[in-house]
């Protein structure tokens, strides 16, 4: 755990990616393999079974500090991380241990063997011979979550310095569905044959927005143009017969959308096909909007009443592997050619769809396709260089997405709770409300919009303005005025308000606006008309 | 019949009703006893301040023209019908708890204060009392320091590896007692130590009382930087990043802070690295101050105040919050601690 600790402190305590991503390449390069299997498993979000439940884990973290549980939960918030207020609130070390990452990783497993009071005498154990980073991340491996900023970027960037493979490769044999327990750091990172898993999909490609209008793109006939979808940017892979849904956040999604196995009868395998997935009414023109889409996200097996109140379709607009093999050097134009080719005359009842391409001879004429864009649910226009290849991340120059402008509310802000990790201790999670009357209604909570200079003003202000607390939660003088900015609105029966809003966040902080001056419900209501 | 007690929590400070003054006011009074010389406690515009010998000349020079008169470590002063007197806090140079005794009932102020010896200040002095009052700055249990020469190990550290990579070192801390407390820490055998104006005008008046601080090189305009490759620069925490420390090329930043503990803390505001070091007292350090005292009455003020009242009031002892004007300033004009 020592090599572990290291690692993770010359990570954590620098700003630099350039730091990072040298103390990445050098622990890829002197680790032990399961050490840096398990470092990529950790820092990509795969982590070890839950062996303790952190109900327990706050128990005996209380107990073995010789304060009461109260007073431990008290201090949680404060610190934001759970792994973190234990670790600080146990008594030094009394001895240290010289035992590896995956040595621990493979301890806390066996555990789910055992009963209850041998997990204990374990954890601990553990506490005594591990101290400060290394008690910390132990903690870590069991409360999951490593968020050191590491992007996968950084670490294939990292790992291609240590091992000289090409990043885009290593991108692509980091993706999927591996975990520790069934792969060899050979196997995935060096083996020559990375390509065996059918299910891999390949690392999406992302695109910047564009903040100014699309103008400065010079000539409109480079540029492809189509919807952009508010669904799930999903990848279907189609190989062996078989069929695979991969989420962007790289979540494996199959089981969540049973109709898309029809794709497998009409479409060839070895095809991967990158689009969104949205539910779509049959006899409607457009795609429902994205609260439709939540319970779908939601459940992992799908009750037939639900499959068809909503129903998924797959609007593909791009092609990334064709009769297996991998198209994503092929320029957009041959892909986009290819890709309608391969839906061309595709039965009405399989759920896959071309994204239609917008025609478009000027940027005047795509941002009247922009400016209707609500009309068909969706958030803007993507526009897409004819000639480019598909690129992994976020990568600018070749693919934009040009949004609407949000709808905005003046709100005001009624309650007020502590963020956690980095934001531990800065208010910065408010509920906002509107007026119904004299009264005030709250209708959503934001998150993010402020600068740090912002939060750090606003905290001071709650800290010295609070009505009543409930837990972590304050209730503030109603003071302040934020134009909140959201994408798009419904109608919610589990909100108060009546309403539900998508991507609120606080827009500017209308420091000039007096409170009785923000908006009221019959203006939200009104939005809910307009745009709901 | 009921008396009043001997020290009352105002809207303007704490307030003895018999010996007529007030401790580290926050508004204007007649009559000013100070704990110590950092912004939040000795404010300006009081009639006249009584501080000790060590802590006015910070006073003086932030305060300039004031009436103000000193007083030693443990000598006793009758004002009014109370018997008054400074103990060391331990916090900074010249810092103490204030010891008033009304016909037999002990009270003490501690202001800021930390239990351990920092080799700078006038260490800590536990004060047999009836009613003390405590801040509670770190009084949770997450809050738990290391050893002094530990960091100062992990910080001679830093400053090497900077100096060996060609980069200047920015330590921010706060001007008064921290910076010089760092001062001692470093070693100067890694290079030279250039000093921000704010905390050179500190050290020049501690200098002058006699306190002996370590060689430094105060950062002025014509001052060429590159003559000073493996410095470190000791500046308050706004003077990191700022245009007044780009002009030192390549560098690496570090803030020194108990808030520094805390690792969301320390990536939101510690720039390369933090360190943990604090002159407040942390958990063990309160309750082993406050058990010291012997005192049944707690009166718990600036920090968790809260929390830190309930914990006590489990434990025996009789613990209320003060209300201050400054409740939960803490972690946000926390450079202090």
């Amino acid at each position: 755990m020592k090599r572990f600790a290291a690692l993770f402190n010359a990570i954590d305590q620098s700003n630099k990616t350039t730091v990072k991503v040298e103390a990445l390449a050098a622990y890829f390069s002197d680790a032990n393999e399961d050490d840096k299997l398990w470092t990529i498993a950790l820092f990509s979000g795969r982590r070890p079974k839950r062996a303790v439940t952190t109900t327990r884990l706050r128990e005996w973290g209380a107990e073995a500090a010789g304060i009461p549980l109260w007073l431990f939960e008290e201090a949680y918030p404060i610190v934001g991380d759970l792994a973190e207020t234990i670790a600080l609130v146990l008594p030094a070390n009394t001895t240290t241990s010289d035992l590896t990452l995956s040595h621990w990783i493979n301890a806390l497993r066996a555990l789910s063997d055992v009963e209850e009071p041998a997990r204990k005498t374990f954890v601990l154990d553990a506490w005594q011979q591990l101290g400060g980073t290394e008690r910390f991340l132990f903690n870590k491996l069991i409360t999951g979550g490593f968020r050191v900023g590491i992007s996968q970027k950084l670490m294939t960037r990292a790992l291609s310095k240590a091992t000289g493979k090409p990043e885009p490769e290593l991108a692509h044999r980091l993706m999927g569905n591996w975990h520790p327990d069934d792969i060899s750091w050979h196997a995935l990172i060096e083996a020559e044959d990375a390509s065996a898993d059918a299910s891999r999909p390949y690392p999406f490609y992302l695109a910047y927005a564009l903040e100014d209008g699309p103008e400065s793109l010079d000539n409109p006939d480079d540029w492809r143009a189509e919807w952009k979808w508010d669904g799930i940017r999903g990848q279907l892979i189609l190989r062996d017969g078989a069929y695979y849904v991969w989420s962007r956040g790289e979540e494996l999604m199959t089981d969540r959308f049973p109709e898309l196995a029809r794709a497998i009868d009409h479409i060839p395998p070895g095809t991967v096909l990158d689009g969104e997935l949205l539910v779509w009414q049959a006899e409607a023109d457009h795609p429902s909007s994205f609260n439709a889409l939540q319970p779908r996200i939601g459940r992992k097996t799908v009750p037939k009443k639900l499959l068809s109140e909503a129903p998924v379709v797959l609007h593909a607009y791009d092609l990334l592997e064709w009769q297996g093999k991998d198209m994503r050097d092929t320029p957009f134009g041959e892909r986009r050619a290819l890709l309608e080719n391969a839906l061309h005359n595709l039965p009405g009842d399989v759920p896959v769809r071309l994204s239609p391409q917008l025609r478009f001879d000027s940027w005047s004429a795509l941002g009247d396709y922009r400016d209707a864009a609500r009309e068909v649910q969706a958030e803007g226009v993507m526009l897409k260089r004819a000639d480019s290849p598909y690129l992994a991340g976020r990568k600018k120059g070749d693919w934009w997405k040009w949004k609407l402008d949000p709808l905005t509310i003046d709100a005001v802000m009624i309650y007020a709770q502590a963020g956690s990790g980095r934001r531990a201790n800065l208010f910065t999670d408010f509920t906002f409300a509107v007026w119904n009357g004299n009264d005030l209604v709250p209708f959503t909570k934001a998150y993010s919009g402020l600068t740090d200079a912002e939060f750090k003003s606003i905290t001071a202000w709650v800290r010295k303005n609070t009505l009543q607390r409930f837990g972590p939660v304050r209730q503030v003088t109603p003071h302040h005025v934020f134009e909140i900015a959201f994408e798009g609105i419904q109608a919610s029966s589990r909100h108060k308000s009546g309403v539900a809003l998508r991507f609120p966040r606080m827009s500017r902080w209308r420091k000039d606006k007096p409170l009785q001056e923000a908006n009221t419900l019959a203006d939200l209501n009104e939005m809910l008309r307009i745009y709901g | 019949m009921t008396r009043d007690p001997v020290l009352r929590f105002t809207d303007k400070g704490i307030y003895c009703p018999a010996g007529d003054f007030y401790i580290d006011p926050w508004r204007p009074v007649t009559r000013a006893l100070i704990t110590h010389g950092h912004a939040d406690h000795a404010r300006d515009g009081m009639g006249s301040y009584l501080a000790t010998h060590a802590a006015l000349p910070v006073m003086r020079h932030r305060l300039g023209d004031i009436t103000a008169e000193g007083i030693s470590f443990g000598e006793i002063r009758q004002i009014g019908d109370a018997k008054v007197s400074f103990h060391p806090a331990g916090h900074v140079p010249g810092s103490a708890q204030i010891r008033i005794e009304v016909a037999g009932e002990v009270w003490v102020a501690s202001g800021d204060y930390k239990v351990i010896d920092d080799g700078l200040s006038e260490p800590f002095e536990p004060v047999q009392c009836h009613h003390f009052i405590t801040e509670s700055t770190f009084g949770l249990p997450v809050f738990r320091w290391t050893e002094q020469s530990d960091v100062a190990a992990d910080l001679n550290a830093w400053w090497r590896g900077c100096a060996a990579a060609g980069k200047t070192a920015f330590l921010g801390a706060y001007a008064l007692g921290k910076a010089q407390r760092l001062m001692t820490m470093l070693d100067p055998d890694i290079g030279p130590i250039l000093t921000h104006g704010a905390v050179e005008n500190t050290n020049a008046v501690l200098r002058d009382q006699g306190i002996p601080l370590p060689e430094t090189v105060p950062v002025t305009a014509e001052l060429t930087p590159k003559d000073f490759s493996g410095a470190l620069v000791l500046s308050p925490p706004s003077a990191l990043g700022s245009k007044w420390a780009r002009r030192f090329g390549p560098q690496e930043s570090a803030f020194a802070s108990g808030w520094m503990a805390l690792r969301g803390v320390r990536r939101r505001r510690a720039g390369d690295r933090g360190f943990v070091i604090s002159d407040h007292a942390d958990w063990g350090g309160l309750l082993w101050a406050i058990r010291e005292t012997g005192a049944e009455n707690i009166y718990v003020t600036h920090g968790y105040t809260d929390i830190f009242t309930r914990y006590l009031n489990e434990n025996g002892w009789n613990a209320q919050v003060v209300p201050t004007e400054f409740e939960g300033e803490t972690l946000d004009a926390g450079d202090a601690a």
